[in-house]
């Protein structure tokens, strides 16, 4: 028997080392093993071990950078990553209960793969797939496919007219690459395949469906190759810190992860992503709003400001993050989340400042913590990451049309 | 002096969306769930097969403006699978199609050297291409080629993706936490590319991998095919599994190495073949007999002959003569998706030569569509099939075999367990993985000795 979702949604956020430039410096560190399967699965399965939601996985089409907008050519930070979707899928099988979320960036990709990745990513995890939907500005990964030239985009072109416009295009389109993936997912039904021996049909082609999207930036007939997925929608998800990405997100996800600072901040966040929501016509939907933070965890806090303080020494500059960052307990992190999930906040990603130390203190001090204060699951719910996340699993929208027409 | 024993090389498709899968036997499985995927390589692991190939379709196949329902419909992503696979094999190659036409260079790069890191070695890619706008409408490329185009943009996306995977050369990464240096050079992966269908520069960001580069494999047939797999290709993957076809091929392709400057031994041929095992040798022949009736009925004969027809020929029977009217010779309209079609470049030859051979030999058009289209090469008992396959591959008419078997996922079980021993008997056959990567299994150089013999000379 199943009992209902966890009141507190966690998940981690995976990136190389961890997410202070310094990590793969720490003795806890794995840094020659960063392009090694053992080193994914290690973390992914510790990670389950910690009953965690689910995992995502940081990828994008260029080197690292300190810079938000161009490489910065530094030999002292982890350079380098593999393809996310197939580290997803390389410990999808090792693991069982976990949901396995990696980044795929809509910019320069095309739907009808994403959409067909996504789909066999829940086929391999038997359920647990979710994508991390991520545009890209960058002029430098523009030039790695060649096929358009993005203009210049500086960290003080957020607020000029020709940025915002830049910004609503990508956002647009990948509204559009995101709609199309999951018309894709939707493109067979999910008893299409009937293998009729009397009358040699393998599938009944009228439970198969053209999804003819047709858009500003592409056009994409369908139907997918693969059949629909396990969870119908594997789960969609966004990053979002202005106005435009929550619209993307009101519109389109499951669940954003959003970076306010304080329980006012969260409050208004939730709020403006609830209105689009509702205006985007979901209000009935479940949206889950996660709040990301960097966390440096230590049972004893000044353990966990003096590793902070001597991961800056060797960065050379103090640690800042567009998401807030916690030093402390595990206790005081509980109190932070209690305090934030007052706000509306649905559950949070947390980013290990240090993947080998931080994501064990998640789940050996943290989740035993909140699980004490009984905010947490004792055991995994249900099999599919849309189960653990209370999602039930959606009808399909052309059988939905085609019953009402019938 | 005789020639010394060639050891054979085997690998295993998993049967896709033709009409060699009988789905209809209570025996067959799915083809999506993971779990085939899972038992299907597990047994070639068994095998000690060299490694797995997954085909790839980018858009339904359709016939007369319909999804084509009589064969297997569907399939997963081929990366994706091949990603999960590594996890549940340790030896095992895992060998993807992926087309050079609907993708670009900077992502396929990045997902076969990351596939290659997490299968320790073990990638290898089937570059294929296709020119049709029908699989174009999936893209937003929307894009196609004109077809006298397809094997310039295959070469030079070969290439490319080549001068990705070598702008990293294996010791950039020292992680060297005293110093603090991560990378031993800023420019680590950079790369300039210019050409006719790519303009590309940049950074890659995938380290080099264990193989340096995944294993090349390429499919095409033709004279652009085969020089194509003579200049750039590791193994080509053919469709020749007579002695007589095979060896023609055979010599042909080799032959053409050396004006690439390299050794015979540097490109495998490998075609694919199913088989049919049985007790006796009669008995494996009646079962055969069975497989093709139930790989073509009545409703697929008729279809495969619309492939070269290109006309609507569903008001003709099945089991009664081929039509006396000629193919519709212009743009194919018909069948859509499918390989095959292009495979009949004069179809009014094509016709012409067919029911000649269907009067001669009394054949409905079942009989033909069956005898046609039959690639059982291998039939018979476990230690015929043995000595056949052993004939084929000493006597150059390939250099070993890729099997498609025509039951998903267990149809490798027996040949893995009776026929497999025999050949290991016979000394032609691997007993145990000798080492790590796809291209130790395959006895193919690794990359970085080609360079470092080439910049030694």
């Amino acid at each position: 028997m199943s009992s209902s979702p966890s009141p507190l949604h966690l998940a981690v956020a995976l990136d190389g080392a961890g997410w202070h430039p310094a990590a793969w410096r720490e003795p806890t560190a794995r840094p020659g093993e960063l392009f090694t399967a053992a080193y994914w699965s290690d973390l992914v399965t510790e990670a389950e071990r910690g009953l965690l939601d689910f995992v995502t996985i940081e990828d994008g089409l260029g080197l690292q950078s300190s810079s938000r907008t161009e490489p910065d050519g530094r030999t002292d930070q982890v350079r380098g990553r593999l393809d996310a979707v197939l580290i997803a899928a390389r410990i999808a099988p090792l693991t069982r209960h976990i949901g396995i979320v990696p980044t795929v960036v809509a910019t320069h990709t095309e739907p009808f793969h994403i959409s067909k990745a996504i789909a066999t990513l829940d086929y391999v995890s038997t359920g647990r797939a979710g994508l991390r939907l991520q545009v890209t500005a960058r002029r430098h990964e523009a030039a790695h496919f060649g096929r358009r030239t993005l203009p210049p985009f500086g960290a003080g072109d957020y607020s000029t007219p020709a940025g915002q416009e830049l910004l609503s295009s990508l956002f647009d389109e990948a509204a559009d690459h995101i709609e199309v993936v999951r018309r894709l997912w939707d493109s067979w039904e999910d008893d299409a395949e009937i293998r009729d021996v009397a009358t040699g049909r393998f599938i009944d082609r009228t439970k198969l469906h053209y999804i003819d999207f047709e858009g500003t930036h592409f056009r994409v007939k369908g139907p997918s190759v693969t059949p629909r997925p396990p969870q119908g929608q594997p789960v969609v998800s966004a990053l979002a810190h202005a106005t435009v990405p929550y619209r993307l997100v009101a519109r389109s996800a499951d669940i954003g992860y959003v970076t306010p600072h304080d329980a006012g901040e969260a409050r208004g966040v939730v709020e403006e992503i609830r209105t689009e929501q509702a205006a985007a016509g979901r209000a009935e939907e479940t949206l889950h709003v996660f709040g990301d933070l960097v966390v440096f965890l230590d049972d004893d806090p000044a353990a966990a400001a003096a590793r902070r303080e001597r991961l800056e020494d060797l960065a050379g500059e103090p640690y800042t993050s567009d998401a807030p960052v916690f030093t402390g307990t595990p206790a005081a992190l509980a109190d932070l989340l209690q305090d934030l999930a007052t706000a509306g906040l649905t559950g949070f990603r947390l980013r290990p400042a240090v993947a080998g130390h931080d994501l064990p203190a998640i789940t050996r001090g943290l989740v035993p913590e909140l699980r004490r204060r009984g905010v947490f699951r004792r055991e995994y719910e249900a099999g599919t990451l849309r189960g653990l996340l209370g999602l039930t699993r959606p009808a399909n929208r052309y059988a939905a049309t085609a019953t009402s027409t019938a | 002096m005789s020639k010394p024993l060639k050891q054979i090389h085997l690998a295993a498709h998993f049967p896709g969306v033709n009409n060699t899968t009988v789905w209809s036997d209570p025996k067959a499985g799915s083809h999506i769930e993971f779990s085939s995927f899972a038992h299907f390589a597990r047994t070639s692991e068994r095998a000690k097969f060299d490694f797995l190939f997954l085909a790839e379709g980018l858009r339904l196949r359709e016939q007369g403006g319909e999804i084509y329902d009589l064969d297997v419909v569907g399939r997963p992503d081929t990366f994706t699978v091949l990603a999960a696979l590594a996890a549940v094999t340790e030896h095992l190659g895992l060998t993807g199609t992926i087309n050079s036409t609907f993708n670009e260079p900077y992502e396929v790069a990045r997902q076969f050297a990351s596939l290659d890191h997490l299968s320790g070695g073990r990638a290898a890619w089937n570059v294929v291409t296709s020119w049709d706008a029908f699989t174009g409408e999936n893209f937003r490329r929307g894009g196609f080629l004109p077809q006298d185009e397809r094997y310039s943009r295959a070469k030079e996306f070969l290439s490319t993706t080549n001068e990705l995977f070598d702008s990293w050369h294996g010791d950039e990464i020292v992680a060297d936490r005293r110093t603090g240096t991560f990378l031993s050079d800023a420019k680590a992966g950079a790369f300039v590319h210019k050409g006719q269908h790519f303009d590309i520069e940049g950074q890659f960001n995938v380290p080099r991998s264990p193989q340096g580069r995944p294993v090349i494999f390429q499919a095409g047939d033709s004279d652009e095919g085969r020089e194509f797999a003579a200049s750039s290709a590791d193994a080509i993957f053919s469709r020749y599994a007579t002695l007589q076809e095979g060896r023609a091929f055979y010599t042909d392709v080799k032959s053409r190495l050396a004006r690439y400057g390299r050794r015979p031994d540097q490109l495998l041929i490998l075609p694919a073949a199913t088989f049919v095992l049985g007790d006796t040798d009669a008995e494996a022949e009646e079962q055969a007999r069975e497989v093709r009736r139930l790989q073509v009925s009545g409703a697929t004969a008729i279809k495969h002959l619309e492939f070269v027809w290109n006309r609507d020929l569903s008001g003709y029977d099945p089991d009664g003569p081929l039509p006396d009217i000629d193919p519709d010779p212009g743009e194919h309209t018909v069948a859509r998706g499918r390989a095959q079609v292009r495979m009949y470049r004069d179809p009014l030859a094509t016709a012409r030569e067919w029911r000649e051979r269907a009067a001669a030999n009394k054949w409905s058009i079942r009989d033909l569509v069956i005898e046609t289209g039959n690639r059982q090469a291998f039939v018979g008992s476990p230690a015929t099939v043995a000595t056949t396959i052993n004939e084929f591959v000493q006597t150059d008419a390939a250099d070993g075999i890729i099997l498609a078997p025509h039951i998903t996922p267990g149809g490798l079980d027996e040949f893995t367990d009776r026929v497999i021993p025999l050949l290991q008997e016979r000394g032609v056959y691997r007993t145990e993985y000798e080492g790590a990567t796809l291209r130790d299994h395959l006895g193919l150089d690794h990359p970085d000795d080609a360079r470092g013999e080439r910049e030694a000379s």
